[in-house]
């Protein structure tokens, strides 16, 4: 232990608190002056503790009745008869399916149509599901990044059906994405076949709800979500969910992905070449914007 | 328990070490709290806990033993809390200062008083911390946040300082206790 003499020492105890409130509150401006400071430390804190909490959620989730693996145990034989029946089912929907991509090739043949670039993507297990207070995410597990950290944020994260949000920070081995939930989400959708725009805005409950649809097309119910890609932050197509009405006569979108119950995410890479409009690069804007100015003028 | 007075005792190193995990206890307890809260669980409303927990700490510690949680340690569980709850940086630190503050302001009357008046107090102070902490998070954001989450930490808040303040005090006493090293 350090001796320090007795009026020194009463002069710092007294000194601490207004010291660290100083430092709180300067905590705070840095926190709005630059949100990447926060974002790279939450990543760090992430990484390090997202080995801890797949260790924990590993077993809750097998043991998770209805969805867990325990839960499926008490089921297996009528899960086994509805799925066989699923199954003969799909087969025709299959056909059908197959049929119609047929159909699709040929049109798009004689159409000239330029097929949207491949993304790449990686596969992660949903290692916890937290967020905080007034924010819903999840951290996913991804493969490590080789150097290149940054190269999965902004990449769109989807599970078996439907669009479950966005990547907003990656570290070496964890990538938080912000649900399509999340108070702070807004993702540019198109409405049906006709693919009216609108906003779907999330609202921290379940059920995201739709902002500033054109006047004369309101949203009908049962119509299908789908991304646009005005903006450039999404690619178009991409199924997100399903128009419902709620209580307050208030359109909202019922999400096609489990968000409750997230296990696995794919993360896709759009590249940033996207042939749609795409005024807004896809990366983060401080890799050369300069150059990248340059390039899309040609 | 107490083993004669401690002062004439010599001052080895394994009292010496003894006494610094007691005095660090609290602080420590604290951050492990945190960081198992933030566990996937799957409880409901689980992120509502972590800053009660927070502050049920703060609170009995600086009621009861003051010198075991300094305050550059009350600020960075608050920074910590704000990274892993997804709250503005440093917000947290500043409001659980402030709860310290407000606890030690009031200590002369609430640590002689009886349990039920030091649970109502916790529980005013809890309400009063997470209305500012969703104010102070609607201004930063420029945005009317939801109000429940204020409703679910001050129902926890409540509901569980009689269940921590039982394991605090047990820990006041033994593994805490500088006193008993």
């Amino acid at each position: 232990m350090i001796r320090l003499s007795v009026p020194f020492r009463q002069a710092l105890s007294r000194l601490s608190f207004p010291l660290m409130l100083a430092a709180s509150l300067g905590t705070v401006l840095i926190g709005r002056a630059d949100p990447n400071v926060s974002d790279r430390v939450r990543a760090g804190i992430d990484d390090l503790l997202a080995p801890l909490y797949h260790a924990v959620s590993g077993p809750i989730q097998a043991a998770e009745h209805g969805t867990g693996a325990i839960g499926h145990l008490f089921a297996l034989s009528q899960e086994n008869a509805q799925l066989r029946e699923q199954n003969a089912e799909l087969l025709q929907w299959q056909e059908v399916a197959m049929a119609l991509q047929a159909q699709n090739n040929a049109l798009k043949a004689s159409l000239n149509y330029v097929p949207s670039p491949t993304p790449q993507f990686s596969t992660g297990e949903v290692a916890a599901d937290l967020g905080g207070v007034y924010a819903r995410s999840v951290l996913v597990l991804v493969p490590p990044a080789d150097g290149n950290t940054q190269s999965l944020v902004g990449a769109v994260a989807m599970d078996g059906r439907g669009v479950a949000g966005r990547v907003v920070e990656a570290g070496e081995r964890s990538a938080r994405v912000l649900l399509i939930t999340d108070i702070n989400s807004r993702i540019p959708v198109a409405l049906g076949a006709s693919g009216a725009p609108a906003l779907m805005a999330g609202n921290n409950g379940p059920d995201p709800s739709l902002l500033y649809w054109a006047p004369g097309q309101p949203p009908a119910e049962g119509a299908m979500v789908l991304t646009s890609a005005q903006g450039g932050a999404f690619p178009p197509g991409l199924p997100v969910g399903v128009v419902h009405y709620d209580a307050q006569n208030n359109p909202v979108v019922l999400p096609l992905a489990s968000l409750d119950a997230l296990r696995l995410l794919r993360l896709f890479s759009y590249p940033d070449n996207l042939p749609e409009l795409t005024p807004i690069p896809h990366t983060k804007p401080d890799s050369k914007p300069a150059a990248k100015a340059h390039s899309r003028k040609h | 328990m107490v083993q004669g007075p401690a002062l004439r005792r010599p001052l080895t190193l394994w009292r010496r070490l003894d006494t610094a995990s007691r005095w660090a206890f609290p602080g420590f307890m604290l951050v492990l709290g945190l960081i198992v809260i933030g566990m996937p669980f799957g409880l409901p409303n689980q992120a509502a806990l972590r800053p009660v927990y927070a502050m049920a700490c703060v609170y009995f510690w600086s009621l009861y033993r003051p010198a075991s949680l300094p305050t550059p340690l009350v600020a960075l569980c608050g920074v910590l809390l704000d990274l892993l709850g997804l709250s503005p940086l440093g917000l947290w630190a500043v409001i659980l200062l402030l709860l310290q503050l407000a606890t030690i302001a009031a200590r002369r009357r609430l640590a002689p008083a009886r349990f039920i008046v030091t649970w109502g107090a916790f529980t005013g102070f809890a309400i009063i911390a997470a209305g500012l902490a969703w104010a102070a998070q609607s201004l930063l954001e420029l945005r009317l946040l939801p109000a429940t989450p204020v409703l679910w930490e001050s129902l926890f808040a409540a509901g569980l300082y009689p269940l921590l303040a039982r394991l605090l005090i047990r820990a006041h006493r033994t593994a805490a206790a500088v006193e008993l090293a």
